[in-house]
């Protein structure tokens, strides 16, 4: 292959853009390349980061979950009022792990044996959801927890913040499924053509329910560590944070029409916003023009990204 | 294998009424019939993936009755189906084992296992396919390969090819044969689609005719002439397959000087009168369709310029081309020449909703008697106007593509392979349409690798290979050995200069 410039923002557009971004920063801004803020913009991409790695897997198959906001907040609420109701660490965690697992299945099988959108679907259920966390918490956030717990969101293993190490385990799981085993073939392959998917003889369906799953998997899991971190659970918790993740994995260059990505890609998408966010904290932005900041920036990365195409 | 008494029903269609249809081992049985005839139904049904509404399959002496593809891939039935079907971006390799992964004993896919073993399948074909590439950037001979390595794989003894040589060019074809005679030696059982009569003599012990979803005549193909079988498929006898072309051509309608796109298409120069019809042969691949699309304004160009009745035009994007009388009518009709969720109608009224508007609300009556009049002469089988497009035959499909710019009158029409996957009779009929706007004064571009259609059509045959035009042949005055050999790259000449001192005249 001839190294032209072309070919390389073609491999490597996103990777670019994260890099000038992230150069600009630390021109602009002392404090960007310390240890310090380094850790603590992946640590808060983490969150999101994680559930956009499960996003990852939905959009692949030509999918869209817009719940996981919601289901982040109903696993962050019980979890808390369990803690506080006396349960043991762990479980609590099975309990938060399995709220995911069945809002997901909820999900997975509304669409594939309900035959709904799946923006229908997960739309209704990113109300329900959010509703169940109202009525459990009667409107009122819960805190105050056990020092175990707060390790999730706080502690860290040889200096690097366990929330890091979550979402960097995570992705490599998410990456080994991906390209090593059926699961993640299935996911790229429904993606691309699902009528050929079931001509093969395979269970399409159930293939696509576990996606959901894994999206509802990932929602807890951030769920934990946002929990632990806040020392608390609001109810409206995740509002909004579909919006960021499906960024996220957008910007990392995979196809919202399916069978197109890589978890890579989501994980430096979801660094790029992590970057984004911080910087204009550091840069003392003003709230109200920070998301026109990052409203351009999320469309120039794609736009970045399209010179693959042609 | 044996099927008896199959019948089946859609909304609004009987497509198969009481069929037998039988296999035997060491066979190559083909099935023919018009557009809509009920072929890929029957075979769709002996695959598990449509239930027989009646009737009965018989594999090795035992009935079964297929709950889905699974039990019968499991029984040994693959199927190659009309229309591709891999996943663009997985590789060669997985989109043969999709399915059938190997896996190691921890439950990974074991890779290296799998690329050795599509190596070996490809062996034969003795080609340069690498099984990692992406399927998405092979083209369509490839992946019509991947697909019949597909069915290989399955260790099938009963093989269903519908159409398979659709997307082939004649080695490609012959290639394809050479493995089918050998698959015949192993003793498997092969149906055979097509509508290229020729082939089917070729390769095929027995031919089944269906017409109208009711099997018509089964026979050892050495007892039917390709006449017979026609007149059995389309209940007459067919006249002249090719009408004959023979007016005088008008004023000079398109002229393209020096058309070049790095990588694709280099010099490329020619004119179309009105009223002639210009063929473009060459081999898949050898850049006739980006050609075109560069003309269209669908691809930007690097250098080129385009003269209209004479002059100079931009055409900067399709809507340009569209406005400026130009019709292009693509190769593949599923992803460019059809919106398959929606219906005839609004497929076909594409094209003319411009012209059809009063105060900006689209006038139906009319639309509708204008697509009413096309599905009429171009035989399109459908139940109505508003049956959605991906339920009808192959076929049909393709007629609606032609019916979308039939119905609006262009000076320059481009047809990129017009008569893919249509029976006999509806390309002498389409032919005849073709015709009939050359005569009131339109020219046409025919990009076609049905080599017999191009010679027989053109008034003027191009030959393009690697993207330049290597020769040009006037109508009657070569081969079909010599175009191939042109097509082959085996005959340069350096005709580019020659047209360029005929465009000064
Ligand atoms: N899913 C479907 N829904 C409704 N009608 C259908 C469906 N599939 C096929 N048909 C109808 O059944 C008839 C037979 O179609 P079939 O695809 O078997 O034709 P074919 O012989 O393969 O034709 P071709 O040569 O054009 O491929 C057609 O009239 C078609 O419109
Ligand atoms: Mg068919």
């Amino acid at each position: 292959m001839k190294l032209n410039l072309q070919s390389i923002i073609r491999s490597y557009g996103i990777v670019i853009a994260f890099v000038m971004i992230c150069a600009v920063m630390a021109v602009l801004s002392p404090v960007f390349l310390t240890v310090t803020n380094v850790l603590n913009v992946i640590r808060q991409s983490s969150i999101f980061g994680i559930m956009a790695i499960g996003m990852t897997f939905v959009i692949l198959t030509g999918g869209i979950d817009l719940s996981v906001g919601s289901i982040l907040a109903v696993v962050g609420a019980v979890s808390a009022g369990m803690l506080k109701g006396g349960m043991e660490l762990l479980p609590v965690v099975s309990l938060a792990l399995a709220i995911g697992v069945s809002c997901g299945l909820a999900n997975g099988v509304l669409i594939t044996v309900g035959r709904i959108a799946p923006f229908v679907v997960t739309l209704g259920m990113m109300s329900i959801a959010r509703s169940l966390t109202l009525i459990y918490t009667t409107g009122y956030p819960i805190s105050g927890f056990a020092g175990t717990f707060r390790f999730i969101g706080g502690g860290d293993i040889l200096g690097v913040p366990f929330p890091i190490v979550l979402f960097l385990l995570t992705a490599s799981i998410a990456w080994v499924i991906l390209t090593q085993t059926r699961m993640g073939r299935y996911t790229y392959a429904i993606g691309g053509n699902e009528e050929t998917v079931k001509l093969s003889g395979i269970n399409a369906d159930f293939y696509k329910t576990t996606v959901y799953v894994i999206s509802g998997i990932t929602a807890a899991i951030s769920a934990l560590i946002l929990t632990s971190r806040l020392n608390s659970a609001e109810p409206m918790a995740g509002q909004g944070y579909e919006l960021d993740v499906i960024a996220a994995v957008v910007i990392g260059g995979t196809s919202l029409n399916g069978g197109r990505g890589s978890v890579w890609g989501t994980l430096v998408g979801a660094l790029l916003i992590g970057v984004i966010n911080n910087g204009m904290n550091l840069l003392g932005i003003p709230p109200y023009f920070q998301l026109l900041v990052k409203g351009f920036i999320i469309i120039g990365a794609v736009l970045l990204d399209r010179l693959r195409e042609d | 294998m044996r099927m008896t008494g199959i019948s089946k029903s859609f909304p609004g269609v009987t497509a198969l009424k009481r069929v037998d249809f039988e296999l035997s081992y060491g066979e190559v049985h083909a099935l023919v019939g018009e557009n809509g005839a009920g072929k890929s139904t029957l075979m769709k049904i002996l695959a598990g993936v449509y239930r027989a509404d009646e009737g009965e399959i018989w594999l090795k002496n035992q009935r079964v009755v297929p709950k889905s593809p699974k039990t019968m891939i499991d029984a040994g039935v693959s199927v190659i189906y009309q229309e591709l079907t891999l996943i663009p971006y997985l590789s060669v390799a997985e989109n043969i084992f999709l399915g059938r992964e190997p896996l190691r004993s921890n439950g990974l896919i074991d890779w290296s296992a799998m690329w050795l073993e599509v190596e070996k399948l490809l062996a034969p074909f003795n080609l340069f396919l690498n099984p990692r590439s992406v399927v998405h950037s092979i083209g369509p001979a490839f992946q019509q390969v991947v697909e019949i390595a597909k069915a290989l794989s399955l260790k099938a003894d009963i093989i269903v090819m519908d159409e398979p040589t659709a997307p082939l060019t004649g080695s490609e074809v012959a290639r394809l044969f050479e493995i089918i005679r050998k698959l015949k030696a192993d003793g498997v059982a092969i149906a055979y689609i097509s509508h290229r009569l020729e082939e089917i003599h070729e390769v095929a012990d027995r031919v089944t005719v269906l017409r109208d979803g009711e099997r018509m005549v089964t026979a050892a193909l050495s007892d039917l002439t390709v006449d017979e079988i026609v007149s059995h498929m389309v209940g007459r006898k067919l006249t002249e397959q090719y009408p004959t072309v023979e007016f005088p051509a008008g004023d000079e309608l398109i002229r393209v000087e020096g058309l070049t796109k790095k990588g694709t298409c280099k010099d490329v120069s020619f004119s179309v009168r009105s009223g002639e019809i210009l063929g473009f042969a060459g081999l898949v691949g050898a850049g006739r369709t980006e050609i075109m699309q560069l003309i269209y304004g669908y691809r930007r160009k690097d250098a080129g310029r385009i003269f209209l009745r004479g002059r100079e035009v931009q055409l900067r994007n399709t809507r340009d081309a569209v406005r400026c009388g130009i019709a292009l009518i693509p190769e593949e009709r599923k992803k460019q020449g059809l919106v398959l969720g929606l219906s005839v109608i609004d497929n076909s009224a594409l094209s003319i909703l411009d012209l059809n508007t009063s105060f900006g609300f689209i006038k139906w009556p009319a639309i509708a008697r204008i697509v009413g009049e096309m599905v009429r002469s171009l035989e399109i089988r459908t139940p109505s106007l508003y049956q959605k497009v991906k339920n009808l035959s192959g076929g049909n499909q393709q007629k609606i593509v032609l019916s979308k710019w039939f119905a609006r009158n262009c000076d320059v029409y481009i047809f990129d392979e017009p008569t893919r996957g249509i029976d006999v009779g509806a390309k002498a009929e389409i032919y005849k349409l073709l015709l009939s706007r050359a005569r009131n004064g339109a020219a046409i571009i025919l990009v076609s690798s049905d080599l017999p259609e191009v010679m027989n059509m053109a008034t003027r045959i191009l030959v393009v290979f690697g993207g330049q035009i290597v020769k040009e042949f006037r109508r009657g005055e070569a081969t079909e050995e010599q175009v191939i050999s042109c097509a082959l790259g085996l005959e340069r000449q350096s005709t580019v200069e020659a047209l360029a001192a005929g465009a000064h005249k």
